[in-house]
């Protein structure tokens, strides 16, 4: 079944580095848009010659910080992976963006590049916690860029960043209904992960990141969550995803449904089917160095194997199993615990897939250690 | 063959770090035994572990040619012999083999324990000793003091101390000296039927079994034919030689000299320390009296990490086994651990080295489960069972008694610690034999239940007097007490390998102790997990490891799955040391941490 190719466009660019951010993200002083772009196309045209023809269903600009991209550079991307491949009629394209006045002053030309869907960078909608989470905009401002991104795109998502430090689960309610209020169709909320390696992360270590919630607080919090964004008509879909039934982020359905995406950018990774073998391809991860690949060989991969079948179905389950939908129970088949946690209420079985249950969701990673380690 | 007149054989007793294998090398190295080149540190430890723990593990032997202020050569034979309690066996058979001892004592620490037991054992070995003052060039050292303990807490005369530094070779030309006057010369007739004991073997992988003889009468050549007496066994001597500390050929031994004889013997089970070798025409009348062979004390389970290595560890353990007959193995079948061997040790130290051994020569992970000792289950019906792992024991309702072995220790500490060591000893079922004082340093006597001791009395001993006791025990046959077998159970499953035999006064505090810490050393799961004592169908402890209840990855999009799958491989890997037990994963660390009693 082709269900279409994904193509993800990383720019790894960032005005500042957020404490909690793990993600491939560098603070550059000046970034030479023209070169940046001169490259996207290059392994656009490059990964076309790989895959061969294929149907375009979705875009994704991630980053770092795409809304740091000209308008000219998201243009010309789009374009050109438009002409490689055959752009599906429904065609998703998605950029990521910081919620600010400058950023808000480009959406226009992101609408006219193609974009059709926005993903904003709220975080918060409380001063204090934007700032302690390093953002560099108010709420005010965050709200005023939302709307001119509805007025803007077809379709507008916004994150938040929730159990943060000395929240207590009824100023999350409150936080949380008003985030609903403002809503379209689209919410990713999700809780403070404290990753090694970031700001956060090593203020953690040193015992100076303070109030943040135990387990039980925080369980507390992913509860409400799913109460409130269900009674609000965006219910889960993914772990920490919610939208209106149809409103799925589409791009975001191939990595969970464990479809085919091309990655392209420093440190993207992809998954493609080529001739029945699941090939897996990273690129290099520093962004000069990915720059320097492009242009002096042509290639900006830096590793690419193909995937056994068995780690592609292990990949499978892991995606597959945050989505609400659950994974095809075949791919369960061999595994002889699914029963047990069956047995907890951890997993059910509704026809022929198997997902987690409400009391499940919350202990997935505990389920996937069960199931597969 | 060398004139009786002519020989000197010795050993060194010391506690440990006293300095006596350095005194080793710096006797071989003074009189130019072994070429400067050749000389590296503790020559006479073989083996890596040897050198590392700064232990001797096997006796072993040197033949050093030392041309005395008489204008006369002679022929002295150092045994080096191990200084460990574990292996304090060894040490009173290999002094059988020689006439005199150097005490060696640190001037700067004084007597300590096993200074004593092994001063002891040279007494009734009826040596000549003579005792030596070693670090002298250390500015805390104080000869005075030190020679005053070794009259009062020993009881020989230390006015004619030898001080020396082994370090500095200070002292050691007149210990030399010394050795040569004031150590008897050995006895014998070189004329009589061939009388030679067997003092040690050991496994050689080039020569097949190496083994130390001392020739009592007679004379022994290479080609003979000989015969060991106790098991009947008949050999043809393929090689003789004399150590320096290497292997040189010698063409006969005669009465008093000490050396190596090979005879295609295969395993070191073949040979029996103790036995007496003679010619198989012209045999000796009079075999030596003998030893018992060194038995086991305590026990436990050996179990591979990965049960794909069980194979490996029977190869392992084999090998171990061809060049220790103290050491015992067999199969034992856990339903927590999978397989593995039940093995006897003659101590905690001895069962170390032996993991120890398996783990970094050949490589394959262990899961060590509680050491036990032997209990005698004296049943209802008069039989007597000697029970090695309490996974084994029988129905209470047909035991009538249960013994169990005791130890009489002897602990040497500073006034300052001894509260806290007479409350240790308490607190393991001692009773109080003996306390005394040499200076400032108590010397006191324990009858103690070996198995309060062999999992972590010494470590505890050290850490409640920060390193200033010594210790050193021997065993003391065996009394009834009220044992129990106590069980845990996890989950509500009994978990053999957590087994163990307590004293029924203190079984609660054991149980309730156990439970604690296997709380905070099995990982939570997704259901909340019971975790018993039980004595019998009685539970004695309980506590509950709560359920897992939040544990979810907020973020995970398309560059995560690489990620995420090697994330997978090492829980995969960390599962693999875990043991599933029921529905729950214990981590192997606990079967042993479980044990440790702490404060």
């Amino acid at each position: 079944m082709d269900r279409g190719l994904g193509l993800y466009v990383h720019w790894p660019f960032c005005q500042a580095k957020c404490p909690y951010c793990d993600f491939n993200s560098h603070v550059a002083a000046s970034v030479d848009q023209s070169r940046w772009q001169e490259a996207f196309l290059n392994e656009i045209a490059r990964v076309r010659e790989d895959v061969g023809p294929r149907k375009l269903s979705s875009m994704f600009f991630g980053g770092g910080t795409p809304s740091l991209m000209a308008a000219e550079t998201v243009a010309r991307t789009i374009e050109a992976a438009k002409d490689a491949w055959t752009p599906a009629d429904d065609i998703e394209i998605t950029l990521e963006a910081n919620p600010t006045s400058v950023e808000a002053d480009r959406f226009r030309s992101y609408a006219k590049a193609g974009v059709n869907r926005l993903s904003l960078g709220i975080q918060s909608l409380r001063d204090s916690d934007l700032i302690a989470l390093g953002r560099l905009h108010t709420a005010v401002e965050a709200v005023a860029a939302y709307d001119i991104a509805r007025s803007t795109f077809p379709r507008v998502s916004f994150d938040l960043i929730y159990a943060r430090q000395n929240q207590a689960a009824a100023e999350w309610e409150t936080e949380l209904s008003e985030a609903l209020e403002l809503a379209a169709d689209h919410v990713s909320l999700y809780q403070l992960t404290i990753e090694p390696g970031t700001a956060f992360g090593d203020r953690h270590a040193a015992g100076r990141l303070q109030g943040l919630p135990d387990e039980n607080h925080s369980l507390d919090m992913f509860n409400i969550t799913q109460d409130m964004t269900e009674a609000a008509g965006l219910p889960a879909y993914e772990v920490s995803n919610h939208a209106r039934p149809g409103q799925e982020s589409r791009h975001n359905l191939v990595y969970w449904r464990s479809g085919n995406w091309a990655g392209i950018g420093p440190g993207a990774h992809g998954r493609l089917t080529v001739n029945g073998l699941r090939i897996a391809t990273e690129c290099h991860s520093m962004p000069a160095s990915w720059l320097d690949a492009v242009e002096s060989t042509g290639n900006g991969y830096s590793r690419q194997y193909v995937v056994s079948e068995d780690d592609a179905r292990i990949e499978a389950v892991m995606a597959g199993l945050r989505l609400a939908e659950g994974v095809p129970a075949y791919l369960l088949a061999e595994y002889n615990n699914i029963n047990r946690l069956m047995d907890f209420g951890l997993l059910e079985h509704v026809s022929g897939f198997v997902r987690t249950t409400r009391l499940g969701r919350p202990l997935l990673d505990a389920i996937l250690r069960e199931i597969l380690a | 063959m060398t004139d009786l007149s002519h020989i000197r054989n010795f050993s060194i007793v010391a506690h440990i770090d006293h300095g006596k294998s350095t005194l080793a090398d710096r006797l071989i190295q003074m009189t130019g035994t072994m070429a400067e080149r050749d000389m590296k540190e503790q020559v006479l430890d073989a083996m890596d572990i040897e050198r590392e723990r700064g232990i001797t593990i096997k006796a072993n032997t040197v033949r050093i040619e030392y041309p005395a202020t008489d204008g006369q050569t002679y022929i002295l034979n150092l045994i080096d012999t191990p200084g460990h309690v574990d292996f304090g066996y060894e040490v009173s058979r290999s002094m059988q083999a020689v006439e005199g001892s150097l005490l060696v004592v640190d001037a700067s620490q004084g007597v300590e324990a096993q200074t004593l037991a092994n001063a002891y054992q040279a007494i009734d070995a009826d040596h000549e000793i003579v005792p030596v003052l070693n670090k002298i060039d250390l500015p805390a050292s104080d000869t005075g003091r030190v020679s005053t303990q070794i009259e009062e807490v020993i009881g020989i005369d230390a006015t004619d101390a030898i001080q020396i530094s082994a370090k500095t070779g200070e002292g050691v030309p007149e210990l030399l000296e010394a050795i040569v006057r004031r150590l008897p010369a050995p006895r014998g007739d070189a004329d009589a039927p061939l009388k030679a004991m067997l003092v040690d073997s050991r496994y050689d992988p080039y020569l097949g079994v190496v083994v130390m003889i001392r020739v009592v009468d007679g004379k022994i050549r290479k080609g003979d034919q000989i015969v060991m007496m106790q098991t009947g066994a008949r050999y043809r001597i393929d090689r003789l030689a004399v150590l320096k500390p290497e292997m040189a050929d010698a063409a006969e031994l005669g009465p008093g000299e000490i050396g190596v004889l090979t005879a295609s013997i295969k395993q070191v089970r073949d040979t029996r320390v103790g036995d007496t070798i003679t010619h198989e025409r012209n045999p000796t009348r009079e075999p030596l009296s003998g030893f018992k062979p060194s038995q086991p004390v305590v026990f436990c389970g050996l179990f591979p990490v990965d049960n794909g290595e069980f194979e490996a560890l029977r190869d392992a353990i084999g090998k171990l086994a061809l060049n220790d007959a103290s050491f015992t193995s067999e199969m034992e079948t856990s339903a927590a651990l999978g397989f593995g061997f039940r093995c006897g040790f003659l101590g905690l130290l001895h069962l170390e080295v032996v993991r120890d051994r398996i783990e970094r020569e050949y490589d394959i992970e262990l899961i060590t489960t509680a050491p036990s000792v032997i209990y005698h289950v004296h049943m209802r019906d008069g039989s007597m069972l000697e029970l090695h792992n309490p996974a084994d024991m029988p129905d209470p309702a047909n035991i009538d008694h249960v013994g169990e072995p005791r130890i009489r220790a002897t602990i040497l500490v500073p006034d300052d610690y001894l509260g806290d060591v007479l409350k240790l000893c308490h607190d393991r079922r001692g009773v109080q034999e003996e306390l005394s004082y040499a200076g400032s340093r108590a010397v006191v006597t324990y009858d103690l239940p070996l198995n309060e001791v062999v999992f972590d009395f010494h470590d505890r001993l050290k850490s409640v007097t920060k390193g200033y006791a010594s210790f050193d025990y021997q065993l003391a046959g065996y009394q009834m007490d009220h044992l129990v077998k106590m069980q845990v159970l996890v989950n509500e499953e009994p978990v053999d390998a957590l087994s163990m035999m307590v004293h029924r006064d203190r079984a609660e505090a054991r149980g309730r102790a156990m439970c604690e810490k296997l709380k905070e050393l099995i990982p939570r799961h997704m259901f909340k997990i019971p975790i018993q004592a039980a004595i019998g169908g009685r539970i004695i402890a309980r506590e509950t490891l709560s359920a897992l209840r939040k544990d979810v990855t907020a973020k995970c999009y398309g560059g995560d799955a690489t990620r995420k799958r090697k994330l997978l491989d090492k829980q995969k890997a960390g599962k693999r040391k875990m043991r599933q037990f029921g529905k729950v994963d214990i981590p192997q660390e606990a079967f042993i941490d479980a044990l440790k009693m702490g404060e």
